[in-house]
């Protein structure tokens, strides 16, 4: 068809483009003039242009249902929802390159529009750095990874997607996430070509700060929405597993909120310049890592895309060259200043930023290992095991004590040199927590000493930050909020974990299930017919010991393309509590296999990583710098 | 006095119960994408569930328990990585590098004014 | 100076990663169990299909034989593609083919033995799957191949096909 071919050839251009423009670029840059050649942009625009042309045709193709394209053939249906149909477009393993390409040739027009006043070479090399990654894409496309591939004789019906991702919120999950994942990738070229013209400096990390923060915002927010739609879609309660690909996603998060806290200390003085190049290239060289990790193969995870050698090879070859490049860079070209002011002394803010860095590092650390180690140990004894929560578990909790503590303290600091003032309403806030947590305890919990020590720490950030915003001082109020946020998430967590319950029973049609004065009563099974699934809905009441009432109807699925058979959970959230209910069928019985849980706080945690990408977001907006 | 035994009798099932659980989230499900025993209704969960069980009942350790899972099949089946010889340093190098990182920080500050 | 020592250790470091990562590549990510060390059949007690009667592990494979192991259900739809192949080396002397019916309705099994044909020497009802969780099995269907020995030697999971008949054929030689 013919938006086939369209976006075959926009995408041929494209590349055509990347080289015209390293071209165009290379001569600008000798050229004394201190403006960018307005070429450039031209040119760049166009790519864009031919980037964008290519990602309409191919969702047109799925709209159409066209499967004389490969990509849909294999990844659609007829039957399918016409918005699943679009969201189909980047729900697979080419779209989803192409959505990347997107993502990296909008974002350096973008950053060419936007940083006029700055120096010219920077800019240029930016740009070059960005095409050399672009090209790195086009290339990996059209050689492995062809969303445009013919298929002929065309056949009549699509192979379909998914049910599992045919969702809301998995629809917007990919876009948003790239938006962090590949933005970075900005940060990642503009770190390159500072280093290389010395340009690490005070006013350069005023200028990347909001690249920095854009793609902090997106990602932070891509990675809810994940585990959001793992709660509601994946059926068995939890919102965080520990899998390979959440690991991945949570990577450069980690490295990105480090680096964001280094650039609070760079946009004030030159210092903490290594820890910003390294942590620019790390975030960006995490995120094409995690696309390795999933693409190829090489592990095996609940979200892997198709399985591809040749591609794992690819990826990994450009993720090498690009490792290899960015550090032979840095070794080469970067200077310690002598007024590297690096030695800061230890009651400082500037230190504080140190600690979150090395903590972080450290929670980094944990997860790239547990990650990455069953492949090395495979590789290297031919030993397969699994490393599953708790070895995260393990590792990450118990400094978590002592990081909420710094998180508290470190703001209070002042740059430079500082004493720690107000030091007795800090130390009221702290035994307000101990005390609090105590009583909150005390009869709720077995593994009383744990949770003590974590919840008194959370606590402590939480009232320590409050404070700030009822005092209404408005100077640092993204910080605070993002701490606060940060506070709730982990008390959120906390609670949760520690009061949450559940249900596991075989029940029939008229049965009623009694447990600890509340009751599940089957009322009946209703049975629908939707365009590609037909569904078995139950009609529970649930009555609990207060008497309170609530209707939940989960469902079971049977979809037609492909035949698979979910589970459907039906979820009441409230400000308390969620309940939750998802129902199984038994085989060859009468019987249906019902869990219930009762989730306390489950809502807090969306909001808390709300509250914490609002204050990025207030962050992005101020005008002056905080003090 | 039947009370007093009827009580203890529910705690211990009660204790029982918890240490199932604990068991079960710790397997993996062999044939389901990324569950543990505890999440999935499949066949394969099922029968583990029971194994575990009739074990539990017999007064097997948790120790015992995941051993007979993976002498059948293999370290893969069991989600905590315990400490042995292939997994030390999967354990200890995290921590090391908090050490290591937390030394290179303190010698690089100022602790005088 | 010390940079220069540090870039040759980050080099060296990377191009480990990249050696090891290169490889892993090759291996297959889902997890089917290599069986390097044989294993020796577990000891149990089961309930006979046809007789009904509860009978012992080792007098199931008391012959100085060899046993295949295949677990099988009616419910099952690879098992019907792999039976005729079933009913192919049962006609072999020297090897003794055992069922284990795995979480199955009775009647239903019987249907299926009388419709497509009895391969098996001897057929285990597991109805609740602990026994294949014994051997070490996932599901259906499953084929093991136990030796003179009464060891485990190999295993395969999914329906059997030509391939793997040839393979079992040159083991009994």
């Amino acid at each position: 068809m013919l938006a086939n071919q369209i976006g075959y050839y926009s995408l041929i251009l494209g590349l055509l483009f990347s080289f015209l423009l390293c071209g165009v670029s290379i001569k600008d840059f000798n050229n004394i003039n201190k403006r960018v050649n307005q070429n450039v942009f031209t040119l760049l625009f166009l790519q864009l242009i031919f980037v964008v042309v290519s990602f309409l045709s191919l969702i047109l193709t799925f709209v159409n249902s066209d499967f004389s394209n490969e990509t849909v053939f294999n990844n659609s249906h007829t039957t399918k929802p016409l918005f699943y149909k679009i969201a189909g477009t980047w729900g697979n393993h080419e779209g989803s390159l192409l959505l990347w390409l997107l993502v990296l040739t909008l974002f350096i027009f973008l950053f060419l529009v936007n940083s006029r006043e700055q120096p010219k070479k920077y800019r240029i090399l930016t740009l070059l750095f960005q095409q050399l990654i672009i090209i790195g894409f086009f290339l990996f496309v059209l050689t492995t990874s062809n969303p445009f591939n013919y298929l002929y004789p065309t056949p009549t019906e699509g192979l379909g997607l998914n049910p599992i991702l045919q969702d809301p919120a998995l629809a917007i999950h990919p876009p948003l996430l790239y938006l962090g994942y590949v933005g970075s990738s900005i940060i990642f070229s503009a770190s390159l070509a500072a280093v290389t013209q010395n340009y690490i400096s005070k006013e350069w990390g005023q200028h990347i700060k909001k690249w920095i923060l854009i793609s902090w915002i997106f990602l932070t927010i891509g990675i809810m929405l994940g585990s959001i739609w793992a709660y509601y879609e994946l059926g068995w309660g939890g919102f965080w597993f520990w899998d390979p690909v959440e690991n991945v996603s949570l990577m450069p998060w980690l490295t990105l909120t480090a680096l964001l806290h280094c650039i609070l200390v760079l946009e004030r003085r030159t210092a903490l310049t290594s820890w910003v190049v390294i942590l620019s290239i790390t975030t960006f060289t995490l995120s094409m890592c995690g696309t390795f990790l999933v693409r190829s193969g090489i592990l095996n995870s609940v979200h892997t895309f198709a399985n591809d050698p040749a591609r794992g090879i690819f990826i990994l070859i450009f993720l090498f060259i690009l490792i290899f490049l960015s550090l032979g860079i840095f070794f080469l070209f970067h200077k310690e200043n002598k007024k590297d002011l690096n030695n800061f002394f230890w009651l400082s803010k500037e230190t504080s930023i140190m600690v979150n860095n090395w903590f972080m590092m450290y929670f980094l650390s944990v997860v790239l290992i547990g990650t990455v180690y069953p492949i090395f140990l495979d590789v290297i004894s031919s030993e397969k095991i699994s490393v599953g929560p708790p070895f995260y578990h393990k590792l990450i909790v118990p400094f978590l004590v002592p990081f909420l503590l710094f998180m508290a303290l470190g703001p209070k600091l002042q740059w430079i040199k500082s004493k720690i003032e107000k030091k007795k309403s800090l130390i009221i806030f702290f035994i307000i927590s101990v005390v609090l947590t105590f009583f909150i305890l005390k009869n709720i919990t077995t593994d009383f000493l744990y949770y003590t020590i974590l919840i008194s720490a959370a606590f402590f950030l939480f009232f320590t930050t409050l404070k700030e915003l009822f005092l209404k001082k408005f100077i640092n109020v993204s910080q605070v909020i993002a701490h606060f946020g940060f506070s709730l998430f982990i008390l959120a967590i906390l609670f949760n974990s520690i009061l949450s319950s559940e249900i596991i029973t075989n029940i029939k049609v008229g049965e009623k299930y009694n447990f600890n004065k509340s009751e599940i009563f089957l009322k009946k099974i209703e049975e629908k017919k939707e365009s590609n699934f037909n569904s078995i809905i139950g009609h529970f009441r649930i009555t609990d010991e207060k008497g309170k009432v609530v209707e939940l109807k989960p469902e079971i699925r049977i979809y037609n393309q492909p035949e698979i058979i979910t589970s459907e959970a039906d979820i009441k959230t409230t400000l308390l509590e969620d309940k939750f209910l998802v129902m199984n069928i038994v085989k060859g019985d009468e019987y249906f296999n019902i869990r219930y849980q009762i989730k306390p706080f489950m809502l807090w945690i969306w909001v808390s990583v709300l509250l914490l990408s609002l204050g990025g977001l207030i962050s992005l907006f101020k005008k002056k710098y905080e003090k | 006095m039947f009370l007093f035994l009827g009580t203890t009798q529910l705690k211990s099932n009660e204790k029982n119960n918890e240490i199932k659980n604990k068991i079960l989230k710790n397997i993996r499900c062999l044939i389901c994408q990324g569950q543990s025993v505890y999440d999935s209704e499949s066949d394969f969960a099922s029968s583990i569930k029971l194994i575990v069980e009739k074990k539990i009942d017999e007064e097997s350790s948790e120790e015992q328990i995941y051993e007979f899972l993976k002498e059948k099949y293999g370290n893969w089946i069991i989600y905590d990585p315990e400490l042995n010889k292939n997994t030390y340093i999967l354990w200890l190098l995290p921590l090391l590098l908090f050490l290591l990182g937390g030394a290179i920080m303190v010698k690089k500050l100022r602790f005088t004014k | 100076m010390k940079n220069k020592y540090k870039a040759i250790i980050f080099f060296l470091f990377f191009i480990f990663c990249f050696v090891v990562l290169y490889k892993g590549l090759d291996n297959p990510n889902t997890y089917t169990p290599n069986i390097k060390v044989e294993k020796n059949i577990p000891l149990f007690t089961a309930k006979d299909f046809n007789s009904n009667n509860y009978i012992n592990s080792d007098k199931i494979f008391e012959e100085n034989k060899y046993y295949i192991v295949n677990i099988w259900a009616s419910w099952c739809v690879p098992c019907i593609k792999e039976h005729p192949l079933l009913m192919e080396l049962s006609t072999n002397q020297s090897i003794k083919i055992i069922g284990l019916n795995y979480r199955d309705n009775l009647n239903n099994a019987k249907k299926f033995i009388d419709k497509f044909g009895n391969p098996y020497n001897q057929i285990l009802i597991d109805s609740d799957g602990v026994l294949a969780v014994e051997f070490g099995a996932y599901g259906v269907p499953e084929t093991l191949i136990i030796d003179k020995n009464k060891k485990i030697i190999k295993k395969f999971v999914g329906p059997i096909n030509e391939e793997i008949v040839q393979e079992i054929k040159s083991i009994i030689k």
